[in-house]
């Protein structure tokens, strides 16, 4: 026992005591997991290796080559020698001729590792070649110049001049796979993600390669289209712009458009999103990398959603009604009326409808606002849908944990019946709307609707409940705003505003505070948004401590609700079996 | 690591230091200029001459059109080539290089029953605001299809700033047809 204690230990087995091993990346010796991707140890020591197959939430053929290293392991010995270690307490490396790919095979102690040098660079310069051989001269009319890796990598990696003097090897270009998707096999390198995608993650096997060598070609099953409602996530995995989206052909460049992080308000999952501008309009959303939420995938019904909020019929300044017809005026008059006429009625005849595609600020403002008021009856709206058991949730209100939250309510749309039941036995007189449409979303009549003596409503669109509001107040659409919302798994993200509202729209959470400050005749205190927060954070024991710049773009778990997101639960089974990093 | 070198301001002579050595130089060129004007030899004085001495051109009956350079850089316009076809994909890197943000292009993509649909793409609008344009060629120079060239339109006039700023239509007519082009989209492509 001694002994042991006298020698020093090795740093190896200072590793393996913590699970991990040494690995030497271009000089630099480096602890990681053992069992770690070689690809990966690179990354952590921020030595990035190109490459083109391999993903991270994807199984790893290895078949594009791109990211070839060189590799070194310690010399086997001869039978009966022992290890010799030198200062460091390393062995000596010996490098191997030839390079390996880095993003099928794992690291091993003392594995030493080079992602520069004439070997790498050379083998690199190689595959590029290769690469663009055939492919076309299309970065002018392709959408993914600006984001493409081929572009990236062969200014870094390549030669700068084809030595090809054959024709080029024709494909279908141009090729319409999907509803959604559009296919240039002249500008697919054979990476095989989009092939992997469809298989593994949106179990929809449509897409594989027919022919064979330079011939080879991307199809879809000649039966099927690429029409999985996951499909448009292979745009985004797609390094090249073989695969692009219908939806945003054409439409701008990308390196004109400034990207706000933020999340997909279609269900109860929230989709981490980033919302890509250019000027007042929004051009895509695709999604953001969060492994708590969306892994790294959206569905297409949620990513396409934008483009409701981008329509004519957007509201753009404030009316009352006169005599039938509405009239355009300014806030003041209309934040004005809307407290005088709220005036007029007992609290117990005023209902509020509130809506959990609020935001966790503007629940509590109106939550505030039913106090001042005196009203008793405020309710959201439930939206009820299909879980597609990937991401989709069944419950298509993006916050509904936060109406439970700030109404303190386990179920906050419950009192939506004895709402309805007011209006028509003539107990509820007037009604405030908060962005439902009362009689599409919340299924008012339009007889009980015609019962109300005032209604008030908050909207983004020109639609029935405007039609029949006395006073109408155009607000902000989830891109046009900030705020926060509770997830289905009880995270607390945030939204961020890209683009400005339009006309004389104003900030929903700015209409309440204007309304309550009109109707008690307070002084302002909340300016910003984070004054809300503030005062939030203060009031409900569950928000204790929260701010914004916490929350931050990955968003924190404020509550644990128990429910999980089947495709998360998928990959993390995947990751475990060792099939994928994650 | 970028390596910093410190560069010095040469040193002045004294006799450099004394400006009015300078002066007389430039005086030496106005009168060079000044006598070669009077004794009718400045550049392009047969063409001038209506104006008595040949150095006054009597515009606009007499035009700069015969007397520019072959490098004059005037109303940048898009082309067209042999084949009659439009050059400008609208890959916008004009639009993006260009300095005072004078350009703004709308892309669209070509029907498919069009002779040139292999092409996909091509501007539906193109404007080139001309009281922004500063002349300096880099859309020329950014394109990557060969589409826009400064020609040598230099009356740019207008009543107002919507005149002042040219479509589509106006800058295919300023820029005609230029031939001998590489023809990219050639039957191969
Ligand atoms: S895929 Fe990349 S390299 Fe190929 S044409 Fe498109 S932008 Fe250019
Ligand atoms: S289409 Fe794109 S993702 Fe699919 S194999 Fe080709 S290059 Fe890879
Ligand atoms: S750079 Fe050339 S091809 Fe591209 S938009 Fe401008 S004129 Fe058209
Ligand atoms: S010449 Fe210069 S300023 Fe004028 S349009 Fe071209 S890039 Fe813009
Ligand atoms: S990334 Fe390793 S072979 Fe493609």
């Amino acid at each position: 026992m001694s002994d042991t204690v006298d020698t020093p230990k090795l740093p190896k087995d200072l590793a393996a005591e913590k699970g991990l091993v040494n690995v030497q990346i271009d000089g630099h010796w480096i602890q990681v997991p053992r069992g770690t991707r070689m690809i990966e140890a690179c990354r952590m020591a921020e030595a990035q290796v190109p490459h083109y197959c391999y993903h991270p939430k994807l199984s790893s053929p290895g078949n594009c080559r791109m990211c070839l290293v060189q590799m070194g392991m310690p010399p086997r010995l001869a039978p009966g020698a022992e290890p010799t270690f030198n200062d460091e307490g390393f062995q000596d490396i010996g490098w191997m001729p030839r390079p390996v790919i880095a993003c099928a095979n794992t690291v091993g102690e003392n594995m030493g590792i080079r992602t520069q040098g004439d070997l790498v660079k050379k083998t690199r310069e190689g595959v590029m070649e290769f690469l663009l051989i055939n492919h076309p001269l299309d970065c002018p009319i392709c959408d993914q110049a600006g984001e493409c890796s081929l572009q990236e990598f062969s200014v870094e990696h390549g030669r700068g001049q084809s030595r090809f003097i054959d024709d080029k090897v024709k494909k279908p270009k141009n090729v319409d796979i999907g509803p959604r998707v559009n296919l240039d096999d002249e500008r697919c390198i054979m990476c095989s993600r989009c092939v992997r995608f469809m298989e593994e993650v949106a179990d929809d096997p449509v897409l594989g390669f027919t022919e064979r060598g330079t011939h080879t070609t991307l199809s879809c099953h000649p039966d099927r289209k690429l029409d999985s409602n996951y499909g448009m996530n292979t745009i985004d995995l797609c390094p090249v712009g073989a695969l692009t989206s219908k939806d945003f052909r054409f439409q701008m460049r990308v390196w004109f458009l400034k990207e706000t992080n933020s999340i997909d308000t279609n269900c109860a999952t929230g989709c981490n999103t980033t919302i890509w501008t250019r000027g007042n309009e929004i051009y895509r959303v695709t999604p953001r990398l969060n492994n708590d939420v969306n892994s790294e995938w959206m569905p297409d019904s949620h990513r396409l959603a934008f483009h409701e909020v981008q329509g004519d019929d957007r509201l753009t300044d404030p009316m009352i009604k006169a005599d039938g017809t509405h009239e355009v005026t300014n806030w003041q008059i209309a934040i004005e009326a809307t407290s005088d006429a709220l005036k007029q009625f007992e609290g117990s005849e005023i209902a509020i409808v509130a809506s959990a595609r609020q935001t966790n600020e503007e629940l509590f403002l109106t939550k505030t606002l039913a106090g001042i008021v005196g009203s008793k009856s405020i309710s959201t709206v439930p939206r009820m849908g299909e879980a597609d058991g990937k991401l989709i949730s069944a419950d298509r209100n993006p916050n509904s944990n936060g109406a439970k939250l700030i109404f303190a309510q386990d179920d906050p749309s419950s009192g939506l019946d004895t709402i309805k039941v007011g209006l028509s036995n003539g107990s509820i007189k007037a009604i405030i709307a908060l962005g439902e449409d009362l009689i599409d979303d919340a299924g008012f009549s339009h007889d009980e609707l015609a019962a109300a003596e005032l209604i008030v409503s908050t909207n983004i669109k020109a639609n029935a409940t405007a039609q029949a509001s006395d006073i109408v107040l155009p607000s902000s659409s989830f891109a046009e705003k900030r705020g926060t919302m509770v997830n289905v798994t009880g995270r607390l993200q945030r939204l961020n505003q890209a683009v400005q509202a339009p006309g004389n729209a104003h900030d929903d959470w700015e209409i309440l505070r204007d309304i309550i400050l009109n109707y008690t005749g307070e002084a302002n205190d909340m300016y910003m948004l984070e004054d809300i927060v503030k005062v939030i954070a203060q009031t409900i024991p569950a928000f204790e401590g929260v701010t914004l710049s916490k929350i931050g773009d990955q968003g924190i778990q404020l509550l644990e609700t128990g429910v999980t997101i089947p495709l998360l639960e998928k990959e993390k089974q995947r990751v475990e079996n060792r099939e994928i990093v994650g | 690591m970028a390596e910093v070198k410190k560069l010095k301001r040469p040193e002045l002579n004294t006799g450099e230091k004394l400006y009015l050595i300078a002066l007389a130089k430039g005086a030496m060129v106005t009168l060079k200029h000044a006598v070669k004007s009077v004794t009718g030899k400045s550049r392009g004085a047969t063409g001038l001459n209506s104006s008595g001495l040949g150095i006054t051109m009597q515009f606009p009956e007499q035009r700069w059109d015969d007397f520019l350079p072959e490098y004059y850089r005037g109303a940048p316009a898009l082309v067209t080539d042999e084949q009659d076809r439009e050059r400008c994909v609208s890959c916008q890197l004009c639009e993006f290089i260009c300095p005072p943000k004078a350009i703004k292009i709308i892309p669209a993509e070509i029907p498919a029953d069009d002779e040139w649909a292999k092409v996909e793409k091509r501007p539906k609008e193109f404007d080139i605001d001309m009281t922004r344009c500063i002349y300096c060629g880099m859309c020329e120079e950014v394109c990557p299809e060969q589409a826009i060239y400064l020609r040598k339109e230099y009356l740019i006039t207008g009543t107002s700033r919507e005149d002042m700023v040219h479509n589509k239509a106006k800058l295919y007519e300023i820029g005609g047809k230029r031939v001998g082009l590489v023809n990219k989209w050639n039957e191969l492509k």
